[in-house]
């Protein structure tokens, strides 16, 4: 009984989110435009760089094709955090507080439109790249492994969102993370693959960097063939950055709730 | 009411006051002087650190290095958002209503968008003095000499302007912040749609079509010409660089008139 009245919560929440995102152009139209511009830039503007020797592939833009599934979570984080940080502004979120709504269903339910725009994005950013010529050596099956490593980033990315919404209740604040996770994504192996990396210290950053293995993961199903250790890295990174962003969020709203 | 000079309410006076507000709130406020000094500096890091083995490809033959051949497309980047912020804070003040007032106290309001423009240089003279600094520090060969480095300045001096009257143009149309993406996009397109990474030889398909008629190919190529001590177009690149603020000065001239037109 407690299970369904706590899947109705969620249930209600998550069609608001998705329906919310689904309505608003644009959160998803530069979601889908700009990584795609970059990857056409990048990948004709760095293509000589497949000439290097040791390059893993000779296509730069399968190698690039990577990189939208990254600024495509960025996007995430701004939007379900910007979402969440309107409801916080506008009162609503008091008003769910006098309900008998659970944290956990508020903010697994508030996930929800990142799930969607995941799922979008992944399968906009793989038909487009296919289309354009990029390589798939793992198939069908890999194509479905990448839009679910695609979702899986995306909505540990929305957990920080949300946690950045519930602990500065400013949509401004949440889009001015942005350019501080855009950096993340700079300082990896974004570019060139690590051990073509010259410049020591940021081979050093890169290599402690996050983002670089999440990067790894989306390369190996493109060009590399299974590798279930980048797989496994890929994904367990998305599942402890999910669990710290949800257990932060979680703890974020109670301090929200008490002060409310 | 009209006058110049150092008159109250004179395109000099006005320009003055303006540019001073302008640059004092860049100065002071953190929200503003953070991104204006980092994103630069983030860019240089990123493409100068993580690509540098791009110099290493064939036919890549830059006399000055990786770091100076990125040096110069991160200064021009950096003029020419310089002056999309100068834009920004223009669409802040008409949001803010401030704006009018300015309207209603200039008698040469021609004046008022003057004074933005000289706040977006005196910013990217900031910007520009920390990034240089900092692509010393990390190495950077300079192989131009004195004139060669100032027409280099030069170059992007007038890149800023070209960029605050194209964003002044939009700013004073829409008098809302709402217009940011129509005063960033555009400028970010015709930006990476240049030889950002491999000089122009080195580029093929579509975009090294777009990159051949696009005139910052022309700006970089020059730029990149001046640090290495071998100038390269430079007539093409300044007659762009001229040509470009008074194009969109006329399109921020328009938008004046709206803005006037408004109210």
């Amino acid at each position: 009984m407690n299970s369904r009245r706590l899947g109705t919560q969620v249930g209600q929440l998550a069609r608001r989110s998705v329906l919310r995102t689904l309505r608003q152009p644009a959160q998803i139209v530069p979601a889908l435009v700009f990584p795609l511009f970059l990857l056409a830039v990048n990948s004709n503007g760095l293509a000589s760089a497949t000439e290097l020797p040791g390059f893993p592939t000779d296509s730069y833009l399968t190698f690039a094709l990577a990189v939208p599934f990254m600024q495509g979570a960025l996007f995430s984080v701004m939007n379900a955090g910007t979402d969440l940080a309107r409801d916080i502004e506008t009162g609503f979120l008091n008003r769910l507080a006098l309900t008998p709504l659970r944290s956990g269903a508020l903010l697994s339910g508030l996930l929800a439109g990142a799930v969607v725009l995941g799922l979008v994005q992944a399968l906009t950013y793989l038909t487009v790249g296919l289309i354009a010529g990029a390589e798939l050596v793992t198939g069908v099956a890999g194509a479905l492994v990448i839009v679910a490593l695609a979702v899986s980033i995306t909505v540990a990315f929305g957990s920080i969102g949300l946690f950045a919404a519930l602990r500065t209740g400013s949509g401004e604040a949440v889009q001015g993370l942005f350019p501080v996770f855009f950096v993340f994504l700079f300082i990896s192996a974004m570019a060139l693959p690590l051990e073509l990396i010259q410049t020591d210290w940021f081979h050093d950053v890169a290599s402690a960097n996050p983002i670089t293995y999440l990067l790894e993961a989306f390369r190996s199903l493109l060009f590399e063939g299974w590798d279930a250790g980048a797989l496994a890295l890929g994904f367990g990174i998305a599942a402890a950055v999910l669990i710290l962003g949800m257990l932060a969020a979680s703890r974020a709203l109670s301090a929200r709730l008490v002060r409310t | 009411m009209s006058g110049g000079g150092n008159r109250p309410g004179g395109f000099r006076a006005v320009a003055l006051a303006v540019s001073w507000r302008s640059f004092h709130n860049f100065l002071t406020n953190p929200a503003f002087l953070l991104p204006a000094l980092l994103f630069p500096l983030f860019f240089f890091v990123a493409f100068a650190g993580g690509l540098s083995a791009m110099s290493n490809t064939p036919g890549f033959d830059f006399p000055s290095g990786y770091t100076a051949f990125q040096f110069v497309f991160v200064l021009l980047q950096s003029a020419a958002f310089g002056g999309v912020f100068t834009g920004f804070a223009m669409a802040r003040d008409f949001e803010s209503g401030f704006a009018r007032r300015y309207l209603l106290a200039a008698g040469r309001r021609g004046g008022i968008v003057a004074g933005y423009a000289l706040a977006g240089v005196l910013r990217a003279l900031v910007t520009w003095a920390m990034l240089t600094a900092i692509a010393l520090i990390a190495g950077m060969q300079v192989g131009g000499e004195g004139v060669e480095l100032v027409a280099l300045y030069v170059l992007a001096l007038f890149t800023n302007l070209a960029a605050t009257m194209w964003a002044a143009g939009v700013a004073m149309r829409v008098r809302s912040i709402q217009g940011g993406p129509l005063m960033q996009f555009p400028v970010f397109l015709i930006l990476f749609l240049a030889p950002v990474y491999v000089p122009l030889s080195l580029l093929s398909g579509w975009i090294h079509a777009v990159a051949s008629v696009n005139p910052v190919t022309a700006l970089l190529e020059a730029g990149r010409g001046f640090i290495s001590g071998e100038p390269v177009l430079v007539a093409l690149a300044f007659a762009i660089a001229l040509t470009l603020p008074v194009l969109f000065g006329l399109w921020a001239r328009g938008g004046l008139r709206r803005a006037e037109a408004a109210g």
